[in-house]
């Protein structure tokens, strides 16, 4: 996948958008839509019920062979070899220096059969690097971007929705779990994962049959108030869930440490992997920013990009914010310097050259109730 | 359609003129660009406002945009409802979610302003 920049993908369900009404967006590479009947709807239809949404524009590269494992285990920071067939783990690939490349879904389908999911805009980077580490060992990528469609419905109705379609047992299908079935008789692998801090599935299939899993969904969920969801309101889902957006939480400028997901880098696992020693040292020394919650107390909303102060001193800078539609209040997440970042600390955002007071918070903002 | 009888700015703006006081806010057309309307920032009373400098800020869930002042002129009240209800500005734009009062300086310079079929012309032009 090493397409001219400029040439914008769209997925295969582009026109079941434009015939829903969307609002259509360049983002990362795709043509995708940012918003149907409106941000705040489209939140509370997922916190409250089931959105839909398009993934088709996320990179799935198949990882096999029978050193598959041991490969990954040496690509990325978390240990792939340490999952049982069928689950999942939240990994990220690093460059030498320790600086993310991009954040990834690791999901073992078999002993050596591997599926690694990663952002849109990264996934050409991240298949040309896979590749690369891969050099060594008995192991071969497939990148299957342009030949998979993903479907993901999430929300509290999600399973009772996704339920009757499917041959796979929702029942025992755990959190970061995935199984091979059919989903309206579309053979479909079902994962239960996702990036809007509620219960729900991402449903992989070809890439022609996004259509039909998508208006079958549709169609099952509509008693239920199922909705099309954007990538407007999937940014402020997982901004309540506290979950990292590549480009604003994480970039090649940021490790992992520095990211609060520490504990998904195995620095204790066999062998030697890229980034080790620099995250070692980070380990070892500490880190030079932190991530961190904001709840803005005062007027305004921090949004990306704005600086924020300690008692005038310039401490760190904004990089995801918005007025949380679940809580009523602007959030934000935010680097500062490590020794500002404890919750409970009172903080200014810059916001258009006034002072405007946030509280350091703990992340996430938001966790559905069990 | 937008109502015949109030003068627009090409960023959106509409004024209704009433006597020497214009109040002030933005279009249907600009509340639906922007979406759900979350905060407004509002100049107070005594403000004094240049034609075509900023006013304000609205900000929907995703996006910040600049409110540009039509007319020049000392700012009489601003709508303290839309603190509470940024959202009448999506629900209501040419109603009750107008946004500022202001004392006209130059009579002149609302004459300068689109109308309705200019700005209507200006929008379906994309």
């Amino acid at each position: 996948m090493t397409e001219a920049p400029d040439q914008l993908h769209s997925t295969a369900l582009l026109d079941v958008h434009r015939t829903l009404g969307a609002r259509l967006i360049e983002f990362g590479g795709w043509l995708m839509p940012v918003q149907y009947a409106g941000i705040l709807e489209e939140h509370r239809a997922v916190r409250e019920r089931a959105g839909l949404f398009d993934l088709s524009h996320m990179g799935e590269l198949f990882v096999e062979g029978a050193d598959a494992g041991d490969a990954l285990a040496a690509a990325v920071v978390s240990d792939p070899r340490t999952l049982a067939v069928g689950r999942a783990q939240y990994s990220m690939i690093v460059a030498a220096d320790g600086g993310v490349i991009d954040d990834l879904i690791v999901y073992r389908l078999g002993p050596t059969r591997f599926l690694v999911v990663a952002n849109a805009g990264n996934a050409a980077i991240v298949s040309d690097v896979l590749v690369e580490r891969l050099g060594r060992w008995k192991a071969v990528l497939d990148d299957r971007s342009l030949a998979t469609s993903l479907v993901a419905i999430q929300g509290p109705l999600a399973a009772s929705i996704l339920g009757p379609l499917t041959t796979v047992d929702l029942d025992s299908l755990k959190y970061y779990a995935i199984a091979e079935g059919e989903v309206a008789g579309i053979p479909a692998l079902v994962a239960r994962t996702g990036y809007t801090g509620e219960d729900g599935f991402e449903i992989f299939v070809d890439w022609a049959r996004g259509p039909d899993v998508w208006t079958a969904l549709a169609e099952a969920g509509a008693p239920a108030g199922v909705t099309p969801i954007g990538l407007g309101a999937r940014d402020t889902l997982r901004l309540e869930a506290g979950m990292p957006l590549y480009g604003n939480e994480l970039d090649r400028e940021t490790n992992p440490f520095e990211a609060g997901l520490g504990r998904v880098v195995k620095l204790e696992k066999p062998g030697d992997f890229v980034g080790r020693a620099a995250l070692e040292k980070v380990a070892r020394e500490g880190i030079a920013k932190r991530l961190v919650g904001l709840v803005v107390t005062g007027r305004g909303i921090a949004r990306h990009g704005y600086p924020i102060d300690a008692s005038e001193r310039r401490t760190g800078t904004v990089t995801s914010g918005t007025q949380s539609p679940t809580l009523g209040v602007p959030i934000a997440m935010a680097y500062v310097a490590p020794g500002d970042g404890e919750p409970g600390t009172i903080l200014d955002v810059e916001v258009r050259e006034q002072r405007v007071s946030a509280e350091v918070v703990p992340l996430p903002f938001y966790k559905r109730g069990r | 359609m937008v109502p015949p009888e109030l003068r627009y700015t090409t960023d959106h703006e509409w004024v209704r003129v009433d006597g020497d006081t214009a109040t002030i806010g933005i279009t249907d057309f600009a509340a639906q660009q922007l979406g759900d309307v979350v905060f407004v920032d509002l100049p107070p009373a005594g403000t004094k406002l240049e034609q075509f400098g900023t006013f304000g800020v609205v900000e929907s869930v995703k996006a910040v945009s600049d409110l540009y002042a039509p007319v020049t002129g000392e700012v009489r009240e601003a709508n303290q409802d839309l603190s509470a209800k940024p959202e009448l500005i999506n629900s209501d734009p040419y109603g009750a979610g107008w946004m500022i009062r202001v004392a006209i300086a130059n009579a002149a310079q609302v004459d300068s302003l689109l109308d309705a079929a200019a700005y209507e012309k200006l929008t379906s032009a994309g």
